[in-house]
């Protein structure tokens, strides 16, 4: 069972790194956050796939606070947004 | 029965999993920013839940479950909160001249 779940585990990280993609690509600053949150929710579940393969249960804790740290990521990336566009308003800026 | 809890996981599982390729593809295909925002924050968090489901019967003790439940409940509500938040950032830049 161990082995199904570290492999079940990569996948995800996989797929995570597969969607870090869209960083790269853009366009607007809103979907680089997109992918900076799917990294928050792929590696809370990648951690909580190690986490049960190894028997290491301080594994759930860095998961519960890396899901707590994406939520914050995402609500300053929402207020710094807000300010931005309150700042240059009327310019138009991509 | 532990055979039988075994199977269930890894269905689970790998039905999370496919969720978790399916977030990524829509989040690298869709053509704007809501319907990304659609893939990110509802399969993505589909797959979260399923592993976690999975997961559920190979833990040892009520306490790590209810710790996993934490873990799903505390990423199911702030991807709600921010699925909203985005899209109105989103939608405000739209909207200017």
């Amino acid at each position: 069972m161990a082995d199904f779940l570290q492999s079940a585990g990569a996948f995800v990280v996989l797929m995570v790194a597969v969607g870090l993609v869209r960083v790269a690509r853009g366009p607007g600053r809103a979907d680089r956050m997109m992918a900076a949150q799917l990294l928050g929710s792929g590696a809370t579940g990648a951690l909580l796939l190690f986490g049960a393969a190894s028997g290491e249960s301080a594994v759930y804790d860095v998961a519960l606070t890396l899901a707590l740290l994406s939520a914050f990521a995402s609500i300053a990336f929402v207020k710094f947004a807000l300010r931005q566009d309150q700042l240059d308003d009327g310019e138009d800026a991509a | 029965m532990s055979y039988l809890l075994d199977l269930f996981s890894i269905a689970a599982i790998v039905a999370g999993a496919v969720f978790y390729l399916a977030g990524t593809v829509g989040l690298l295909r869709f053509p704007d920013a809501y319907n990304r925002l659609h893939a990110l924050t509802k399969a993505d968090n589909l797959g979260l839940v399923l592993v976690v489901i999975g997961l559920l019967p190979q833990v040892d003790g009520v306490l790590t479950g209810l710790k996993l439940l934490l873990v799903w409940l505390l990423v199911m509500l702030s991807s709600a909160a921010v699925a909203q938040l985005i899209a109105r950032s989103v939608r405000r830049r739209e909207k200017r001249p």
